[in-house]
C-alpha cells in the first residue's frame, strides 16, 4: 500500500494542477494579509473559502484523477496485488496531497505573519483541521462516484452535483424545513440536520469558536453546550471521521465487485 | 440694602465657621461625635485611619474632608452616610463595606432632600449600592471609584442611583461591579459624563422616566446588557463607546420609548446588538460607528421618523434587522463596508442605492433558529437574489446616497 501511496504521490506532485492549487492558496493568504493584516478577521474570510473550495475541489480532483490513471490502475490490477491496496493507495495519496496544498499553502503566509504569537492558532489550526477533513471526505465521495460509472461526464457531472447538493441546496431544505415547522421546537432537529452535513458541521464548529454563538441566541446555547465543551469538539470531530469511514466502506465494497 | 444683608450673612457664616479635625487619638476621635459638636458651615477634617462607624447622620451645612483617605469601614451593617442638608460636600474618603438587604436599599452614602452638594474624590468598595440620591437637586458627583461585588440581580444594588432629583453633574467616575453601574429614575436636566461603567451585571447605564439628560463621554465596557434608555424624553447621547456588551441578550444600547433624542458620534464596538429599538420615534442617528457588532441596530416595531445620516457600519453579521413591511425612517448617506456599488461621477456617493436589510435577517426574525445557516453559501445566495429585487424587504427601505468612503472615523 505505501508503494502504490508513494507511487501516487509523486505522480500527483509532478502534476500540474497541485502546484496551481497550492499556489492558489498561497497567493489567497498573502492577499488576505496583505488587505486587511489582521488575522482574526482573515481566518473568517478563510474559513467562508475553504467551506466552499476545498469540498469542489476535492470532488472534481477526486473524479478526474481517478479517471486519468484508469489505464494505470488496470496495469496494477493485472500484478499479484491486493484490490484493497491499490485503491486505498491512491485515495490517501490524492487527499494527502490536496491536503499539504492546503496546509502549506496557507500555513507559509500566516506564519511569516507572526501566526504563533497570536492567540488566533487555535481557530486557525482548527479551521485548517476542518479543511483537511473535507478535502478526505470529499475524495472519499467522489471515488465512488467514479466506481459507480465509466462515463467521464457523467462521473463529472454527478460530483459537481453532490458538492451543490451538500454545500447549497441541503442548506435551502434546511431552512425551508425550519420555516415550514416554525411552530415547534427546532433546536435538537436544527443539531441534528447540522451533524448531517460535513459542510454545515464544519461551519458550526469555526463560527462557535469564533464567538459568534452569542448571536445564536437560544439555538447558540443549546449548540454550545453540545459543541463548546470538550465532549462536543470530540463527538464532531467524530462525526467528521465518520464521514470519513463510512464513504471508504462504500468505496471498498464497489471496488471489490467491480469488474474492471 | 440687600447688598449689607448679603456681606453681613458671609461675614456672619466666616466668623463662626471653623474646622473640627478628627483622628484617633484626638480628643474628637469619631466622626459622629465631630458631627454633633459641628455647626452650619464647619469644615471637618478626618485624618487618616480606619473608622468604624455607620448610620452616620448629617443634617447641618458641613464640608467632611478626608486627609490620605481615611477608611470609613460600614462592617455590613446599613448604610454609612445618612445626608440630609444643603450645602454639603464630602470628599477623600474611602468608604466601605455597606450592609446588604433584601429589603431596605442600604447605601454608602444615602442623599435625601438636599440641595447644593458635592461628592468628589471617593472611593466606595464592597458597596450594595454605592451613592444613593433622592429627592434631591443641583449636586455634582465627581471623580469617584465605586465597585462592588454583585453575584446576580436579585441580591444587589446599584452603584449611583438617582431618584425624583433635576440638575445632577455626574463626572469622571468610574463605577464597575455593581447591578446597574448608574441609574436614574424620574431625573431632570442632569448630564453625566466621562464616567467609566463597566463589568455590571445588568446595565452600565439605565434611564427610566428621566427627561431632558444628557449624556456623553462615557465609556460602558463588557456589562450584562449595556446601556438601557426606556421611557423618556429629550435625552442627548453623544461621543460615548459601547463595548464588548457580547453575550446571549446583550445590547450596546437598548431604546425603548424613547421620543425626540439626538444619538451622535458614538461608537459600538463588538456588541451582540449595537442598538435595540423598540417604540422610538423622531430619533437623530448622526455620524456613529458601528464596528463589529452582531446586529448594528436592530428595529423591533412601533418606530417612526427616525434618521440615519452619515453613520459608518462596517463588518457587523447584520446591519439592520427590521420586522415589518412599513418603513417611516430614513436612512441617508451612511457609509456601508458591505456597499458594492460604485461612484462614476466621482462625486464620493454611490450610484446604486444601498438596502441594509438582508433577506436573511428578515428570515432570522421569522425563525431565529435559521440563524444556524449563517455566513452558508445558500444564505449569500438567496441575499444576493433579494438584493436584485426585494421581495420580502420593505422597498423604500434604502440609503440612496450611500458614501463611498469612512465619515469622521475616529481611527
Amino acid at each position: 500500500m505505501y508503494k502504490i501511496l508513494k507511487y501516487s504521490i509523486f505522480d500527483l506532485l509532478r502534476s500540474r494542477w497541485s502546484y496551481v492549487y497550492f499556489l492558489f492558496y498561497l497567493l489567497l493568504g498573502f492577499v488576505l494579509l496583505f488587505l486587511n493584516n489582521d488575522l482574526s478577521k482573515a481566518v473568517i474570510t478563510l474559513m467562508n473559502i475553504i467551506l466552499v473550495l476545498t469540498p469542489l475541489i476535492g470532488s472534481a480532483f477526486g473524479v478526474m484523477y481517478y479517471y486519468n490513471s484508469k489505464e494505470f490502475t488496470e496495469l496494477l490490477l493485472a500484478q499479484p496485488i491486493r484490490r484493497n491496496k491499490i485503491f486505498f493507495g491512491q485515495y490517501t495519496g490524492i487527499s494527502l496531497s490536496l491536503t499539504l496544498s492546503l496546509v502549506l499553502g496557507l500555513g507559509i503566509p500566516f506564519v511569516s505573519y507572526g501566526l504563533f504569537r497570536t492567540s488566533e492558532i487555535f481557530d486557525f489550526t482548527l479551521l485548517l483541521i476542518v479543511g483537511s477533513f473535507l478535502n478526505f471526505i470529499f475524495v472519499a465521495l467522489s471515488y465512488n462516484i467514479a466506481l459507480s460509472t465509466d462515463n467521464k461526464i457523467k462521473g463529472f457531472g454527478y460530483a459537481i452535483l453532490m458538492w451543490l447538493f451538500l454545500s447549497v441546496i441541503y442548506d435551502g431544505l434546511f431552512l425551508i424545513s425550519l420555516l415550514m415547522f416554525s411552530d415547534y421546537p427546532l433546536d435538537q432537529f436544527s443539531l441534528f440536520a447540522t451533524i448531517l452535513n460535513p459542510i454545515d458541521l464544519s461551519r458550526i464548529l469555526i463560527l462557535l469558536k469564533l464567538d459568534i454563538s452569542a448571536l445564536l441566541g437560544y439555538t447558540g446555547a443549546v449548540f454550545r453546550k453540545f459543541f463548546g465543551t470538550g465532549l462536543g469538539m470530540i463527538l464532531s470531530l467524530t462525526a467528521l471521521s465518520l464521514w470519513v469511514v463510512f464513504p471508504l466502506l462504500l468505496m471498498r465494497r464497489k471496488f471489490n465487485r467491480k469488474d474492471f | 440694602m440687600r447688598i449689607f444683608l448679603f456681606l453681613f450673612v458671609i461675614m456672619g457664616v466666616s466668623l463662626h465657621a471653623k474646622t473640627i479635625e478628627v483622628c484617633s487619638d484626638c480628643d474628637i476621635n469619631t466622626i459622629k461625635e465631630a458631627i454633633s459638636v459641628s455647626e452650619n458651615g464647619d469644615t471637618i477634617l478626618v485624618n487618616t485611619g480606619i473608622y468604624r462607624e455607620s448610620n452616620i447622620k448629617i443634617s447641618k451645612e458641613i464640608h467632611l474632608i478626608g486627609k490620605n483617605s481615611p477608611v470609613v469601614d460600614g462592617e455590613n451593617k446599613e448604610t454609612i452616610f445618612i445626608v440630609n442638608a444643603n450645602n454639603f460636600s464630602i470628599s477623600g474618603f474611602t468608604i466601605k463595606n455597606v450592609g446588604k438587604s433584601y429589603v431596605k436599599d442600604y447605601a454608602a452614602l444615602l442623599v435625601s432632600k438636599s440641595k447644593y452638594f458635592t461628592i468628589t474624590n471617593n472611593k466606595f468598595e464592597n458597596v450594595f449600592f454605592g451613592v444613593l440620591i433622592e429627592k434631591s437637586h443641583f449636586g455634582i458627583i465627581r471623580n469617584n471609584h465605586i465597585t462592588g461585588i454583585a453575584k446576580d440581580e436579585a441580591n444587589s444594588g446599584n452603584g449611583l442611583h438617582m431618584w425624583h432629583s433635576s440638575n445632577m453633574r455626574v463626572e469622571l467616575n468610574y463605577v464597575s461591579g455593581l447591578r446597574d453601574g448608574i441609574y436614574l429614575e424620574f431625573v431632570k436636566k442632569s448630564s453625566i459624563s466621562n464616567n467609566t461603567s463597566e463589568n455590571n451585571i445588568r446595565y452600565g447605564l439605565h434611564f427610566m422616566f428621566s427627561n431632558d439628560d444628557e449624556y456623553h463621554h462615557n465609556e460602558f465596557i463588557n456589562n450584562g446588557a449595556g446601556v438601557a434608555v426606556m421611557f423618556s424624553k429629550y435625552i442627548e447621547m453623544h461621543h460615548n463607546t459601547f463595548q464588548y456588551n457580547w453575550g446571549m441578550a446583550s445590547y450596546g444600547l437598548l431604546l425603548k420609548e424613547i421620543y425626540d433624542a439626538q444619538i451622535e458620534n458614538n461608537y459600538f464596538v463588538q456588541n451582540t446588538i449595537g442598538i435595540n429599538v423598540e417604540n422610538c420615534s423622531r430619533v437623530n442617528y448622526v455620524n456613529n460607528s458601528f464596528i463589529r457588532n452582531g446586529w448594528a441596530v436592530k428595529f423591533s416595531g412601533g418606530c417612526y421618523k427616525n434618521i440615519f445620516e452619515l453613520n459608518n457600519f462596517m463588518n457587523n453579521s447584520f446591519d439592520l434587522s427590521y420586522n415589518s413591511q412599513l418603513n417611516d425612517n430614513r436612512f441617508e448617506g451612511n457609509y456601508w463596508s458591505e456597499y458594492t456599488g460604485y461612484d462614476l461621477d466621482d462625486n464620493g456617493i454611490g450610484d446604486v442605492p444601498y438596502r441594509p436589510v438582508k433577506l436573511f435577517s428578515y428570515v432570522v426574525n421569522q425563525t431565529p433558529e435559521a440563524l444556524v445557516l449563517l455566513r452558508s453559501l445558500f444564505v449569500d445566495i438567496i441575499n444576493f437574489s433579494e438584493k436584485v429585487s426585494p421581495v420580502f424587504t420593505p422597498n423604500n427601505l434604502m440609503d440612496t446616497k450611500p458614501v463611498m468612503i469612512r465619515v469622521n472615523d475616529r481611527n
